[in-house]
């Protein structure tokens, strides 16, 4: 235990600021009104589905829970299930084997939601395009609110997607 | 040539790997396996590709590791009724790869479980993707995806379905638990779910764009494809990429080795209600990945092995900054393991959970990691030293237990090995270019790629066509032949174990899904 606590002194603490919100990434109107935006701003629970990433996009978002980034601090956390969440973070190119399985996981998340799409792939299919086994882009298949390029895009910029999505429009 | 232990003519294929190339008739095809079977070869991939193009009709390969090398044995196929023997008896990984080559090449098993695996509903049973006359671009309708689990019946027995979409940050699949109270009787994956047509992707690419595909076939072992690719390309064209690039290339191969072993270290304290280890641990992941973008432009690495060398170079204040990075990063991960080996509640778990004994996983076939940590000594780094390996003697990782305690020493031991390994590397970076282009690559040439990757052996088997295309590209990630493995090690653990176990392997969805 002492080692434990010795080193957690040690490290102290790394967390960094996040960005600023980026209009850019905004792909359709905010949805939300401001009272329900006030309300996600201080406890957004995110569901992640991998509809048919590489997996590097994965890698990233479990970078953005280091203690870098640390979203939690925010009162953004991720949740086990859909019917749990606010937010779905959806990386890849939608493969047709989970075309329906997105889709189900989208029904199954309780209205008022918000859809960020990560990544080159779930912004444009990317290098794996469309064909008989890829749907492409993650708004060929449900609402997509925010796109966040990058392959994969760093944590921050995770962090920025997710953000912009339960900020208010700029007016 | 003769290959002695087949006892077949076999012919070299060219590049520094020691790789031979054969054929056998389809009705020899299992007499030949039984042989290298017996001989103590393993198989490290079987597919199947379509030769009607040719004047042909199909074929099937495979994928054989003898000491003496890596032998591509091939065997032609009817062109009507295109049939395999079964060959699951001899090599059990090879089960999910027949039935892969069924649904993407309609290939027949004779025998054996003869169920669909990639195929879900996205075509219909009687078309196959990989076929020359398959459109590509055509989406036939989606088709209901009926799939015939085994049922385990008896008193007090219930199952529960688990995804494709998962609790955790994690690619999608299907686990069917068989359970009796909390303890597993019997665990079946389903994959496929992330398939995406990477291989037809593969061949209406230029082979010049194929290696930006090939890094992302899986993104955590993206250094290891593209080093494959680029064997297979520079193999195919009788090219040789210069001595610095070579040693660049070891350098970027242990640095993603590192990274993933930090990241999953760190879950598997996750994973015991060592939060604590989570967060130090990503720290130290995130400390590298900034370090490599500085180093070399990408946190993982991506796009920065080309056919015919790297995308960038390492100056000396670059690689004596990494040098004393990693040696700072070596003291942490020290100070992490003392903690991680006396923190009796992690142990507790760790020990004797999800164990995969030396018997089991050398019938079945478990490579990598996962396999050293279950007294399977093979290291391609080791087994077949190409430069730049065959200086610095590799000290391969070695436990016999195999169980989530084995497979976390392992990973200490490697992660620390190729901090070692690096050192050595970047004080004997050879002078010249770090890149020399191919030549144009005709078609009908073959190369192969294999790469002892941070999961386990990376394959990529390639086969040309004319105009600068792909006739055939088979990436073979090793995760084909260690995802058996991890239904026999949960038998007889906890439910709640199983994420902790499935962490000590942390196989790849989308290098099998293809």
């Amino acid at each position: 235990m002492y080692r434990i606590l010795r080193q957690i002194a040690k490290t102290g603490i790394v967390t960094e600021p996040p960005r600023r919100t980026d209009e850019n990434l905004r792909q359709i109107e905010q949805r939300l009104g401001d009272v329900v935006l006030r309300r996600f701003g201080r406890s957004l629970a995110i569901r992640h589905v991998d509809a048919g990433s590489c997996n590097g996009c994965e890698l990233e978002i479990h970078a953005m829970n280091s203690p870098y980034c640390n979203p939690e601090r925010l009162g953004i956390r991720f949740v086990a299930s859909p019917r749990h969440a606010d937010l779905l973070l959806v990386t890849g190119p939608v493969s047709r084997n989970m075309e329906v399985a997105l889709r189900r996981t989208y029904d199954a998340t309780p209205d008022p939601k918000l859809v960020v799409a990560i990544g080159d792939c779930g912004c444009s299919g990317g290098v794996f395009g469309e064909s008989y086994a890829s749907c492409g882009r993650v708004s060929n298949v449900i609402p997509v609110d925010v796109a966040v390029p990058g392959c994969p895009p760093d944590p921050a910029a995770i962090l920025q997607g997710v953000l912009t999505a339960i900020s208010a429009r700029a007016r | 040539m003769r290959f002695e232990p087949l006892a077949i003519e076999a012919q070299p294929l060219s590049g520094a790997l020691p790789a031979f190339q054969a054929a056998v008739a389809a009705a020899e095809l299992r007499a030949a396996c039984e042989r290298a079977q017996a001989g103590g070869a393993r198989l490290i991939a079987l597919w199947g590709s379509d030769e009607t193009e040719r004047g042909a009709g199909f074929a099937a390969h495979l994928a054989l590791a003898f000491s003496e090398g890596l032998l591509w044995l091939s065997a032609a196929l009817d062109r009507e009724r295109p049939r395999l023997p079964d060959l699951a008896d001899l090599y059990p990984a090879a089960g999910r790869m027949q039935r892969a080559a069924r649904d993407l090449l309609g290939i027949e098993i004779d025998g054996g479980d003869r169920r669909k695996w990639l195929r879900h509903g996205a075509w219909p049973a009687d078309e196959h993707p990989l076929r020359k006359d398959f459109d590509a671009t055509r989406r036939p309708p989606l088709e209901a995806d009926a799939y015939p689990f085994v049922r385990v019946e008896g008193e007090g027995v219930h199952e529960i379905p688990v995804g494709p979409v998962h609790a955790g940050t994690i690619e999608p699949g299907h686990f069917r638990f068989s359970i009796v109270g909390e303890k597993i009787l019997r665990l079946e994956e389903r994959l496929g779910y992330k398939h995406k047509g990477i291989e037809k992707r593969f061949e209406s690419l230029p082979l010049a764009e194929g290696a930006r595909l090939a890094g992302r076939v899986s993104g955590d072992s993206t250094v290891a494809y593209a080093w494959a690719w680029a064997m297979a390309l520079e193999g195919a064209c009788g090219a040789e990429p210069p001595p610095r690039a070579l040693v660049l290339r070891a350098i970027l191969l242990e640095l993603e080795r590192i990274a993933n072993h930090l990241g999953d270290l760190g879950y598997l304290g996750n994973d015991v209600a060592l939060a604590f280890g989570f967060s130090q641990f990503w720290r130290l992941k995130e400390d590298l990945l900034r370090l490599n973008a500085r180093l070399f432009g990408h946190r993982y690495l991506m796009d920065t092995v080309l056919p015919g060398g790297v995308a960038r170079d390492l100056d000396r204040a670059g690689a004596e900054h990494l040098v004393a990075r990693l040696a700072a990063l070596r003291d942490e991960v020290a100070t992490l393991r003392g903690i991680y080996d006396e923190h009796a509640g992690a142990q507790d778990r760790f020990i004797m959970t999800g164990q995969v004994p030396r018997e089991l996983a050398a019938r079945m076939g478990l490579t990598g990691f996962a396999g050293r940590a279950s007294g399977l000594p093979h290291d391609l780094r080791a087994d077949y030293p190409m430069p730049p390996w065959e200086q610095l003697e590799v000290r391969v990782a070695a436990h016999a237990r195999g169980d989530v305690a084995a497979r976390a020493s392992v990973r200490f031991d490697e992660l620390l090995e190729s901090i070692r390994l690096i050192e050595t590397l970047a004080g004997r970076l050879p002078r010249g270019e770090t890149l020399a282009p191919l030549p144009p690559c005709p078609g009908g040439r073959r190369g192969v790629g294999w790469i002892e990757g941070w999961r386990g052996d990376v394959l990529i088997a390639l086969d040309t066509a004319d105009g600068g295309c792909a006739h055939r590209v088979h990436p073979h990630d090793p995760s084909w032949r260690n995802w058996p493995l991890l239904e026999r090690a949960v038998m007889g653990n906890i439910v709640p174990d199983f994420p902790l176990i499935n962490k000590s392997f942390n196989l790849s969805y989308s290098g099998q899904d293809l």
